[in-house]
């Protein structure tokens, strides 16, 4: 009560134990996982999940972000006879930027969540436990698995993402703005470098293993009861949601000093 | 008699509640050991740390004369290999069929293909009564009697040296705990595995144990054959098994 620093330094104290533990975390269920043995069935059930059942969510982000993109820029292009610019602009931003963070987003929204969920009552259930007397590491069946399959279906989705998100900007300059199609087409593809795609694809890669991590994480070391369940989840989501939006800077530094 | 499992002052807090106090135990092999004792005394905590599911604070856990206490990963999964335990709550994988549930050992040690795996199942779970039809289902689509039989059904099917029951009896029917208390029975008679029971239900106590140990607040505070529960003299064992609020238990004393 005295001392107003003591809650500060016991918060960081507090902050690197918790950075110490999800490394550990993460350590071992890719260090365990890669030696096997290995969990076939578990990993395309999570592919399914995470890749299959994201497509609609990230679909109808993408198309918004694209339809908007192209319309906020001929607002401000407009201005000073910049129009010709919109399509790269679009494809730029979506490459980039806005298909990994948004897809990112929406993903630990749904995977995250759903992920520290079910971890979390397997483990309030004893479920984790009963995994172990049956001879099997819940890091090799529950924890690789899953974040093998983030760090594959979110390229896949940003992908996904990008192509529709073009799409929906082409809607909006072919119908609204009066672009011709092919025009359009012509100079998103001109002026796109494969340095665009890739940044982001790497991005999205970083991101699939943040969300699936978080979600194991918290699942794992859920708190007793319905309560632990839900707080785990909220803390996945917010932890993946934070973790997204830092790396995503680090990343785009990264590429950007090149 | 031969010691399966020895335990010497086992220890383990949570926090500052100080839930095993020193726990000296030993399980004699091919025989059915009973723990009881009052609820959140410690007793799912004590399975655990034999199973290696919770790391004790101190104290000796030895398995076939071998330590257990600060063993490698390795070690323990051998000998985790080796133990079946029945979880208080059956613990059942809900996101998958109830044979893989019986099966998963049996796919886990790659005994068997998935084919003579399912077989095997069903041949387990006709033996604690459990109809073929059930196989298919999901774990959330059967009933608790039903639940605590898959449990069973899933513990055994290795054919464990030694088995866990944590509370096979609790929230069941007199009748579908009597075929429960016949089932854990069988276990050590048919496959003479070494048997652990956790019960609050003196009548399941006098029909499944061979030995009785009582724990209360962190220590085993009785423990001897079960035919001599009624004649133990004493205080803790008279009450538990008369459930009498007066006593050296008091109720409120421990939570
Ligand atoms: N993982 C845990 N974390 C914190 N406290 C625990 C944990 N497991 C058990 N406890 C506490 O230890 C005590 C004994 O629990 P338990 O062994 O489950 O009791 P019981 O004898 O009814 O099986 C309880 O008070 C419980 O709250
Ligand atoms: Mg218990």
């Amino acid at each position: 009560m005295i001392n107003p620093f003591r809650p500060v330094g016991r918060g960081t104290l507090g902050a690197f134990e918790t950075v110490g533990a999800i490394t550990l975390f993460a350590a071992t269920g890719v260090g365990r996982g890669l030696r096997g043995p290995w969990y076939p069935r578990q990993f395309l059930r999570m592919l399914v999940e995470i890749g299959y059942y994201s497509l609609p969510v990230v679909g109808l982000t993408a198309i918004f972000t694209g339809m908007v993109l192209a319309l906020q820029s001929y607002t401000g292009f407009s201005r000073f006879e910049a129009q010709s610019a919109i399509p790269t602009i679009v494809v730029i931003s979506m490459t980039r930027e806005l298909g990994p963070v948004l897809a990112g987003l929406m993903v630990a929204g749904r995977v995250g969540a759903s992920m520290a969920a079910e971890l979390g009552t397997m483990r309030v259930t004893e479920q984790i436990d009963a995994l172990s007397t049956l001879s099997t590491d819940p890091f090799r069946y529950l924890v690789f698995p899953r974040i093998l399959a983030g760090l594959v279906c979110l390229p896949f989705l940003v992908l996904v993402a990008d192509i529709i998100g073009v799409m929906g900007g082409l809607l909006v300059g072919a119908y609204k703005l009066g672009f011709p199609a092919g025009e359009w087409i012509q100079s998103t593809l001109d002026y796109l470098q494969p340095e665009d795609v890739t940044s982001g694809l790497v991005k999205a890669g970083v991101f699939g293993f943040i969300i699936t991590l978080m979600g194991c994480y918290q699942g794992y070391n859920s708190g007793r009861g319905a309560q632990g369940v839900g707080t785990a989840t909220t803390q996945a989501v917010v932890a993946a949601s934070i973790m997204i939006l830092v790396s995503n800077y680090v990343v785009t530094e990264i590429f950007f000093s090149r | 008699m031969t010691v399966k499992i020895a335990v010497r002052g086992l220890e383990k807090a949570f926090g500052p509640k100080r839930v095993l106090q020193g726990v000296d135990l030993d399980v004699p092999e091919k025989q059915s050991t009973v723990i009881i004792g009052g609820s959140g005394t410690g007793k799912s905590v004590l399975l655990k740390c034999i199973i290696g599911l919770i790391t004790p604070d101190g104290g000796s856990i030895r398995i076939d004369g071998r330590e257990m206490v600060g063993a490698s990963d390795d070690e323990r999964r051998a000998v985790q290999g080796r133990i079946g335990m029945l979880f208080q709550g059956a613990a059942l994988f809900d996101s998958l069929p109830v044979w893989e549930n019986v099966a998963f050992g049996l796919l886990a040690e790659k005994r068997l293909g998935r084919h003579e795996a399912r077989e095997e199942a069903v041949r387990v779970m006709r033996s604690v009564g459990l109809a073929a039809d059930v196989a298919d289902r999901y774990p959330a689509e059967t009933s608790g009697g039903m639940q605590k039989r898959i449990g069973l059904a899933r513990a055994i099917a290795t054919k464990p040296e030694i088995i866990f029951f944590d509370e096979p009896t609790t929230g069941l029917d007199p009748i579908m705990a009597d075929v429960i208390n016949d089932l854990v029975r069988a276990c050590v008679r048919d496959l003479g595995a070494t048997a652990v029971s956790i019960s609050h239900d003196m009548a399941s106590v006098r029909k499944i144990a061979d030995r009785v140990a009582l724990i209360h607040e962190g220590r085993i505070r009785w423990e001897g054959p079960a035919s001599s529960i009624d004649a133990s003299g004493n205080a803790y064992v008279d009450q538990f098994i008369h459930g009498r609020a007066e006593g050296p238990i008091r109720v409120g004393q421990v939570a």
